[in-house]
């Protein structure tokens, strides 16, 4: 099950593996607003409406325990809170299901079966589910029917969010999320952060820092002043994005650290030019399935542009602090000094001998983690740990309402050939490439008086580009896409909505509501 | 499947032979939940294919970007790998032709009887018109194939210049092979196994079949119950008549007791063989037998389906079957519940395309299921795993109808007849310099003086028999009395094959003939496989360079080199057709009949002159 | 411990004899698997065109082929599964024979003076010599028009080959068909085997076989996605980068002096691993090893040809 995923374009790799599946004999189902090419690919496609995930799943758990499909041994043994659960789903019929997402209630009730009866099942997601005001809510309803069914802990059954960067997961496990310490660790963890003071001389707050959105609340209230921007571009890739080039614009000193001089570094008072780590340093990343791999030089960097390590080094120095110039493997060692559950046993000899290990590998004779979650079907207690529990989630539509003034949602799509805000991946010439344009279903352009080609004033609640429009058999009435790729044709997230998760900080990127205007008068009919 | 289709939209006509085509198997396409139709069950549309190129052929006379698009879409099968089936075939186009297209063949028997002049005339008249390899129809050469836009195909044979131009439409043409002795002059006779009812009874009509004893061997199976009737078959020792000679009882209990589910039946009937015509005439004139046999098989092997893959330039019996079939389901003798006897079996006629390989039982699986006719790799061999990976009985026409005698006559009964491992009867295409061509039934063990004297002699002065077709060999006068049967031919280095008696009088050009069987197979390898794919076009250039007396080095180095051709097409080949490529052509050099005179005058000529 | 380790299916050994020495291999192994595995050197250096260790068996070159006691004909060693009792044998005139003609009658016919060191060697080895069929024909414009079933009859004063001008229709890739053994591993990589495009298949039939989009149209008209899995497969050339292709023209390829670093692809969350191939500080290919299991050799047009951005410098002048 992809659910709010367009694997086969925006994980080309992972959705090999799948059509090898696919070939085999495996079942895929895609929930997705659109019919991407991953849904072409499905079983069954639930075109359902940008925003309604939660019902659909909701209904999916509903059905599944109307029909006697949960898996009440696994229930019982491994999860908490299955009566709360069905508490919340039991409105969430097949007949309200269809009315909120507008999928046929015999769909999701196929689905459903095909889900809870399959022998494994694996639910992956990407930012259809996360980019969301309440996005951390999609997740759990997504847990919520692994753990109803027991696709979870097995082999071949599991969950599983497909990172959209090569890195998004190191980066986390690295400490670059507020709340954590590298390894994982919870700041508030005492025993974790005592043995991180100590290794690092330092005291370390117990309080979570700010996430990006809540540096930009920051920025507005006037609080947060100076931002150091490391690989990041801001300037393009926020939602209402107008809005955060002008808080970027009005700080006391804003520094860029980036391989490219970006939209953020044209705001920027001093801009560090770094390497591209992944062939022009060393290093590691970790990819979606939680596997750390070796990054290696293969070519000098340009210029002046140094490794980040080297840049944070030599601005620590200029600090007071004599840091040195630790290598790679130097940096990675300290880490796996402190991680110990995670990376502990992750030695660069062993990385290069294995071709990279899946955390957690505590010991160096581990062979690393290819499944997690295996201690829920532990039959003794001790073992099986700490029970998962159910969180019931409730349907919440997006925040930009559709409205008579703003009647189209808007979503914002990736293609195959092309790479977030578009840095890297217009440095190359995709035969593939073409003009951004608004992607619309032909009825709704037609209503409009549109043509295809036709330039348009797209208008949010929050601005208003102009772009040509271009039908697309693979939207539904009532929705059309941009990218977040070509911003110099169109400046998609100047119109995108801000509005944030506030368990996981993400804007509700796939959810704008719009205005489609022409911008000659309608020339008279006849 | 996430397809990428050009913009190119199919026209009214395209649209709807596609559609009509394909509803019959999946019903009328949902435009309200188009979405609904997907994943695997889309996907598994792709054996429809080749009735749906077609569907397009027949309607419009090409296979267009956009009719290609909408089988492409309606199938779930990207546009290019539907290309790539329909370049396949020598039937179908992929380029803007002609509505009327003449198909004039141009093999051994028919450029003899002079289709030459054929193409010559319709050349002058501007007619679009084409080559082709052996049509099937030897007995009455010369003879064409007419491919017509929106009308059905026809065949003419004998074909002169004049009638070919004055050719109105098939029904016309048809009436042409009323006469059944043309093609059988046994019919009528008594004594007759297969032919038994050739010439006999009315093709048309399921109650005269049944009037002749069409049936009552179905009935008998039913009564002996499937094992009985294979252990029937096993014991009249009866072998494919196919070329390859594989015990069918063996074959039969094989895929009965398989454990994989479905079993699928085939019945090979893509007869291509140049030289052969014996299975035409038997689905022609006796196609309800066929049925009958395919019931029976199916019934015995356990299969509820049952494809009869037909030889695309066979309209006239592809007409007959077609009908054969639509009466029997009318009549209960196919369907869910077969003669009440509560057991199912359909039928699905489908239609090459112009393909010799095809005929190869791996290439026609994926013939049927949609792909470009490659053979497989064996093992695994399809009765193990067969069509859509399943276990498979594939038989020839004339092994199946041997089983309605077996069936009448018992299987011990049967295993009397014939000679040593040889059982039954045996059907042979007799045609070239013979007083009275056509398909004779003889017992195995007479010996082919015998077979060419019943035949009315040969006309002229005997020179050589091609025995078994293209991919057969030569025999010599000095060894007509050699025994027709596997062991006797394979004594003299020869083969039955698939029966064919290709008669060459002194006036053969037989370098001419080697050089048309070396072209054939150029044109029909699928491809696939180095030795053949290469090997038969160098086996031809060397031929050309010898029989026109200009071969590079010696006269000796050019026969090795054919030797070594010979040599990796026999030992390296994937399938039969290359193994057999060179056959003819070694049998030729062994017997002293390339022999050839350097003559610097006719350079370039396609023959040479033949050493006294 | 209570950690779960994934073990491959524990398989029988098989035990057969190659060249009259016993070995015994897993069941399910191909023969060339048991001779890569098993065999001496000499076994282990059978040669192979169509085969590739990240496909499903082609098994349409024949150049593998090896004596099966109780065969009549010889047998693919790419695609025959291994059965107990099995006698191999590897080194025989006949075997030899096949293998030099496949080679020959390749030779002959394609130009295959950038199919590796292997071929070369292979080529040298078995004696190989496609002169002997006649000089090469002309370049022959028409090859993707050709008709199933029609040729024209050629006097035999040339060899006839798959000669041919180069396809560039695009910024990526060149497809050089007079470098075309089909042996349709591109077909099986852009298909089934990896990518599940299907932008190109045999099209034709006989030696007119060619590989081709629907109608011959040029690749950006066609389904083609640019992962450059095609070019990642093919063993001679014919497929190749416009970088590589220029630079080849322009006498400026210098594999001597490259260098291959495995690292891993800075997009999506996948982390498959690419080789970047480096002459003279440029990246000028890229590929992904074939035994790495998240990729298993086979890449996206991001990862085959996204690096461009690392090296596209402002003008040093």
């Amino acid at each position: 099950m992809l659910w709010g995923s367009n694997a086969r374009e925006t994980h080309p790799i992972f959705f090999h593996h799948v059509l090898q599946g696919l070939k085999r004999g495996a079942r895929l189902y895609s929930v997705d607003p659109r019919r991407t090419s991953t849904a072409q690919w499905a079983d069954g496609w639930l075109g359902l409406d940008v925003g309604t995930d939660i019902a659909l799943a909701n209904a999916i758990g509903r059905e599944i325990i109307a029909a006697g499909l949960e898996n009440r041994t696994f229930i019982d043994r491994a999860t908490t809170g299955f009566a709360a659960y069905r508490h919340t789903v039991e409105p969430y019929t097949l007949q309200r299901a269809e009315e909120i997402t507008k999928v046929p209630a015999a769909l999701i009730k196929q689905l459903a079966h095909a889900y809870a009866r399959a022998d494994r099942a694996q639910l992956c997601w990407t930012l259809g589910i996360t980019e969301h005001h309440n996005a951390a809510d999609y997740v759990y309803a997504l847990i919520n029917l692994a753990l109803l069914t027991g696709h979870v802990g097995r082999y071949g059954s599991g969950l599983c969010p497909l990172r959209g960067q090569n890195n998004v997961q190191g980066g986390g496990d690295m400490g670059a999320i507020p709340a954590k310490l590298p390894g994982g660790y919870d700041l508030g963890d005492d025993d974790a952060r005592a043995r991180f003071e100590q290794a690092w001389s330092a005291a370390i707050s117990a309080q979570p820092g700010m996430h990006l959105s809540q540096m930009f609340e920051a920025m507005e209230r006037g609080e947060l002043r100076a931002l150091y921007c490391i690989g990041e571009n801001p300037a393009e890739s926020e939602a209402n994005a107008g809005h955060a080039r002008h808080l970027l614009g009005s700080l006391d000193i804003l520094v860029v650290q980036d391989i490219f001089r970006t939209a953020t570094a044209e705001l920027a008072d001093v801009v560090l030019p770094a390497a591209a780590d992944w062939c022009e340093y060393e290093g590691t990343v970790t990819n979606s399935e939680r596997r750390v791999q070796r990054v290696r030089k293969a070519i000098d960097p340009p210029g002046q542009a140094w490794p980040d390590s080297h840049i944070l080094c030599a601005l620590a120095e200029r600090l007071g602090h004599a840091w040195g110039r630790p290598s790679a493997e130097q940096v990675w060692d300290e880490l796996r000094s402190l991680s110990l559950k995670w990376h502990h046993g992750m030695s660069y000899p062993r990385l290069e001998a294995l071709g990279g290990l899946q955390w957690p590998c505590p010991s160096e004779d581990h062979p690393g983690t290819p499944l997690m979650h295996a201690r829920l079907w532990e039959t003794d207690p001790e073992l099986r740990g700490p029970a998962a529990p159910f969180v019931p989630v409730e349907h919440v539509p997006p925040v930009d309402e559709l409205t008579d003034e703003f009647p189209i949602r808007l979503t914002t799509v990736r293609l195959l050939d092309a790479y977030n805000s578009g840095v890297q991946t217009g440095g190359y010439m995709s035969p593939m490439r073409r003009r951004e344009a608004l992607r619309m279903d032909a009825t709704d352009a037609a209503k409009l008086g549109i043509r295809d080609g036709e330039r348009v004033r797209v208008t949010s609640r929050r601005g208003s580009v102009e772009a040509p429009v271009a039908f697309d058999p693979s939207l539904r009435p009532g929705l059309a896409s941009f990218t977040p790729h070509f911003s110099e044709e169109v400046d998609t997230n100047l119109i995108t909505n801000d509005a944030w998760d506030p368990k996981s900080g993400t804007s509700e990127f796939k959810a704008t509501a719009i205005r489609i205007d022409k911008l000659t008068p309608a020339v008279a009919s006849g | 499947m996430d397809l990428r289709l050009s913009s190119a939209e199919p026209t009214a006509a395209e649209r709807n032979a596609v559609d009509n085509a394909v509803s019959r198997m999946l019903g009328a396409p949902s435009d309200s939940q188009p979405f609904l139709d997907a994943g695997h069950n889309a996907r598994g549309r792709r054996h429809l294919l080749l009735p749906a190129l077609h569907a397009v052929s027949d309607a419009v006379g090409w296979i267009s970007p956009g009719a290609l698009n909408h089988i492409a879409r309606r199938l779930s099968v990207p546009a290019a790998e539907v290309y790539g089936v329909a370049t396949f075939y020598a039937l179908f186009s992929t380029e803007p032709r002609a509505p009327r297209v003449v198909h004039v063949c141009d093999d051994i028997v028919c450029s003899a009887a002079g289709s030459e002049a054929i193409a010559t005339a319709l050349a002058a008249e501007d007619v679009c018109w084409l080559s082709s390899p052996c049509l099937g129809l030897c007995e009455r050469a010369p003879a064409v194939l007419h491919q017509r836009a929106g009308e059905p195909d026809f065949s003419q044979a004998p074909a002169s210049a004049a009638a070919v131009l004055a050719a109105t439409d098939a029904s016309r043409a048809d009436q042409v092979f009323a006469d059944p002795r043309v093609s059988a002059p046994q019919a009528g006779q008594a004594g007759l196994r297969l032919l038994r009812r050739v010439g006999v009874v009315d093709p048309t009509s399921l109650d005269d079949y049944r009037a002749h004893g069409g049936y009552s061997a179905l009935r008998r199976a039913i009564q002996l119950g499937p094992s009985r009737v294979i252990e029937e078959v096993r014991d009249s020792g009866l072998t494919g008549r196919g070329g390859a000679a594989f015990p069918t009882g063996v074959k039969w209990d094989g895929v009965a007791t398989a454990p994989q589910r479905p079993h699928y039946l085939i019945c090979n009937a893509d007869e291509s063989e140049p030289g052969t015509f014996k299975d035409r005439v038997l689905m022609e004139l006796d196609p309800f037998g066929l049925i009958e046999a395919m019931t029976i098989a199916g019934y015995a092997t356990g299969c509820e389906l049952g494809y009869l893959y037909i030889r695309g330039e066979y309209p006239l019996a592809t007409r007959r079957l077609q009908a054969a079939i639509e009466a029997a389901y009318r009549r209960g003798y196919l369907g869910p519940d077969v003669m009440g006897e509560g057991f199912a079996f359909d039928i699905e006629l489908r239609r090459g395309a112009g393909a010799y390989i095809c005929g190869e039982e791996t290439a026609l699986l994926n013939s049927i299921e949609g792909y470009r006719g490659e053979p497989r790799n064996k093992p695994p061999f399809p009765s193990v795993s067969g069509l859509f990976g399943k276990p498979t009985v594939i038989n020839n026409v004339e092994t199946l109808y041997n089983v309605l005698e077996i069936l009448q006559i018992g299987g011990p009964g049967f295993a009397e007849i014939g000679a040593g491992r040889s059982t039954g009867t045996k059907l042979f295409c007799v045609s070239g310099a013979i007083a009275v061509p056509g398909v004779y039934e003889v017992a195995f063990g007479a010996t082919l003086r015998e077979l060419l004297e019943l035949a009315g002699g040969v006309t002229g002065q005997l020179r050589a028999v091609l025995l078994g077709g293209a991919a057969g060999g030569f025999v010599l006068p000095s060894q007509l009395d050699t025994p027709l049967t596997l062991e006797g031919t394979r004594d003299i280095g020869a083969t039955l094959g698939s029966g064919v008696v290709l008669v060459l009088d002194t006036a053969a050009d037989i370098p001419a003939v080697l050089r048309r069987i070396a072209a054939f197979f150029r044109d029909e390898s699928c491809g696939q496989c180095v030795p053949c794919r290469v090997g038969t076009v160098r086996q031809e250039e060397a031929l050309a360079r010898l029989t026109r007396g200009a071969p590079r080095g010696s006269w000796e180095t050019e026969l090795a080199l054919l030797s070594d051709l010979a040599r990796v097409m026999q030992d390296a080949s994937i399938c039969g057709l290359g193994h057999t490529a060179p056959a003819a052509v070694q049998s030729a050099i062994a017997l002293g009949l390339l022999a050839v005179t350097p003559d610097p005058s006719r350079n370039g000529s396609t023959s040479g002159k033949v050493r006294p | 411990m209570t950690t779960p380790v994934m073990l491959g299916a524990i398989r029988r050994l098989m035990t057969i004899t190659l060249d009259g020495r016993e070995v015994r291999v897993p069941e399910g192994y191909t023969i060339l698997e048991a001779l890569h595995a098993a065999g001496d050197a000499t076994q282990a250096d059978t040669p192979t065109l169509c085969w590739a260790p990240n496909l499903n068996p082609v098994n349409a070159c024949r150049v593998c082929v090896v004596e099966l006691e109780g065969s009549r004909v010889l047998v693919p060693s790419c695609a025959r599964k291994v059965e107990n009792g099995m006698q191999v044998r590897t080194n025989t005139e006949r075997v030899r024979h096949s293998r030099r003609m496949v080679l020959e009658l390749l030779a002959s016919s394609v130009d295959l003076s950038q199919a590796g060191d292997d071929v070369q060697r292979w080529m040298a080895s078995y004696g190989v010599d496609p002169q002997r069929y006649g000089p090469p024909a002309n370049v022959a414009g028409d090859r993707d028009r050709r008709h199933a079933g029609h040729h024209h009859h050629p006097d035999g004063s040339t060899a006839e080959t798959v000669a041919q001008p180069i396809k560039i229709d695009n910024e990526l890739y060149v497809r050089d068909y007079s470098r075309c053994i089909m042996c349709y591993k591109c077909v099986k990589a852009c298909g089934t085997d990896a990518q599940f495009t299907f932008a190109i298949t045999a099209a034709g039939r006989g030696f007119d076989t060619r590989i081709a989009t629907e109608y011959n149209v040029e690749l950006p008209d066609s389904a083609c996605v640019y992962c450059g899995n095609c070019i990642g497969v093919c063993p001679t050339g014919a497929l190749k980068s416009v970088r590589e292709h220029e630079l080849r023209e322009s006498g400026q390829w210098d594999p001597a002096a490259e260098t291959i670093t495995t690292t891993i692809c800075s997009f999506c969350g996948v982390g498959c691993n690419l080789e970047l191939h480096v002459q003279h500080a440029q990246i000028v290919n890229v590929t992904s090893p074939s035994d790495h299991s998240v990729t298993h050799g086979h890449l996206c047009i991001k990862g085959r040809f996204g690096f461009q951005h690392v090296q596209n410098l402002p003008d040093q002048a």
